[in-house]
């Protein structure tokens, strides 16, 4: 019997699934050596066939996206409980991802804000003796991890063809990587940055620049140019893709296994290199990062140590 | 009645000049408040800002910094390093909800026991007119 593969998608944009796409004729290699029992963004399964399955028959199960409502917690605690074996694949399930900056908010702002002076939804509403369910939404978007036990993450937003093949390849393998392992290489992304030769010795940044404001150099690091390159504090992998591309790394392969609160150590290192030793300037020259949650924290926020904003 | 509110400050002291002050004001006799938990590091420039997150974290009501003033590092730059990182941690802990007044970095040399004693009380009553720090006070479990 081949082995069961399930995927499940929670609280994210789809990219993951896409990225499960593109791995193109691979994946059709993939399909023939398991058999995938549930993927609801691709195939006809119902939750009623993974009940139907005895605890423990899926291999593995691959989580993409955050954890925001009480729907997305039954079904991964239900995959939990069939699979062998659960990935959070992305950084969405692995840190919380871009939805998780969701928790600058809470769940009365959000409705109130997407649901204006309409009809709000309501988590159980009954008429005429028939009752209607709706799952609830959390105040607080959670890490995968937060929820259920996860096996290894797979980085990234979303992660990338080859760091998919390798993570496939070491669950297929004999030695199963340790339990709580990062499937993706534990060093920072400026040890495999193209433009690593540029970076001076003493980096040191006069002015920090947002990257609508100028024409980077194509050559050049990108945070000796005043961009906020996170590469120093992010974990290695993608292959510079961003950085090819001419735009600064947003960190969205999180950190390395050194490193507890990504966005506090993103923001260490960024503070670190300004050019400036006044009190004054020093201001003034972070008054350049308007959004610090949203530059330092933005895939990680459900992951941090202050993992919210207070709420009132 | 319930008891009155004590704020719970976490203090890094600088070896070399804040850490050495405390030390004088100790042994000057100095009164200040007791609500400060004193951490010694080696220098201001070490204060990962994952200790500052750690802290109120776990229930700190403030956090404070003291380093050595401009130019005095024992290390040459560690409190330019400690006032960059802390200008814009400041301003995440704002969007996070939490106060100007309970996170504070203060040049204090080892000679200035009496500033250890103002600065000290100075954050202990303003936090303490601000209230505890509690971050998810009205959040729904489900």
């Amino acid at each position: 019997m081949k082995p069961r593969i399930a995927f499940y998608w929670c609280a994210s944009c789809g990219g993951c699934e896409e990225a499960v796409v593109d791995l193109d004729e691979a994946l059709l290699d993939v399909a023939n050596a398991v058999e995938i029992v549930f993927w609801p963004v691709a195939l006809d399964f119902k939750r009623k066939d993974i009940e139907a399955l005895p605890d423990g028959s899926i291999l593995a199960g691959f989580i993409n996206g955050a954890i925001r409502n009480s729907e997305q917690r039954e079904m991964v605690e239900l995959l939990r409980a069939k699979a062998r074996v659960i990935v959070a694949f992305g950084i969405c399930a692995q840190l919380g991802g871009i939805p998780g900056l969701a928790n600058l908010s809470d769940a009365k702002d959000i409705l109130a804000e997407v649901y204006r002076d309409g009809v709000s939804p309501q988590v159980r509403y009954s008429d005429n003796g028939r009752t209607l369910n709706l799952p609830a939404f959390y105040d607080t978007v959670k890490t995968l991890d937060a929820v259920i036990d996860v096996d290894y993450y797979v980085p990234g937003c979303p992660p990338t063809p080859n760091i998919i093949g390798d993570a496939v390849n070491a669950l297929l393998g004999a030695d199963l990587p340790p339990k709580g392992a990062v499937l993706a290489p534990d060093k920072a992304l400026c040890e495999e940055c193209p433009r690593k030769d540029t970076r001076p010795e003493k980096l040191l940044v006069k002015e920090f620049k947002r990257v609508h404001q100028i024409l980077p150099d194509q050559e050049t690091c990108l945070l000796a140019q005043g961009l906020v390159c996170l590469g120093a504090a992010t974990r290695s992998g993608c292959d510079a893709r961003c950085i090819r591309g001419n735009m600064p790394c947003t960190g969205c392969f999180g950190p390395t296994s050194r490193v507890r609160d990504f966005g506090a150590k993103a923001l260490s290192a960024i503070a670190s290199v300004a050019d400036c030793n006044e009190e004054s300037s020093v201001a003034q020259v972070m008054d350049a990062l308007p959004d610090p949650v949203g530059t330092f924290c933005r895939y990680s926020l459900p992951s941090a140590l202050l993992n919210r904003r207070r709420m009132e | 009645m319930p008891d009155a509110f004590e704020p719970k400050i976490v203090a890094f002291f600088c070896n070399w000049c804040t850490y050495l002050a405390a030390d004088l004001a100790g042994t000057s006799r100095l009164k200040y408040a007791p609500n400060v938990r004193t951490v010694r590091v080696m220098c201001s420039g070490r204060v990962d800002p994952q200790f500052v997150l750690e802290a109120f974290a776990q229930g700190a009501d403030g956090v404070l910094i003291g380093g050595c003033h401009p130019g005095d590092c024992h290390y040459q730059e560690g409190n330019y390093k400690a006032l960059r990182r802390y200008e814009l941690l400041r301003r995440l802990l704002n969007q996070m909800g939490i106060e100007n007044e309970r996170f504070r970095l203060e040049w204090i040399s080892a000679a200035e026991g009496e500033r250890v004693k103002a600065v000290v009380n100075d954050m202990v009553e303003k936090v303490r007119a601000l209230g505890p720090l509690v971050i998810r006070e009205h959040e729904e479990v489900a």
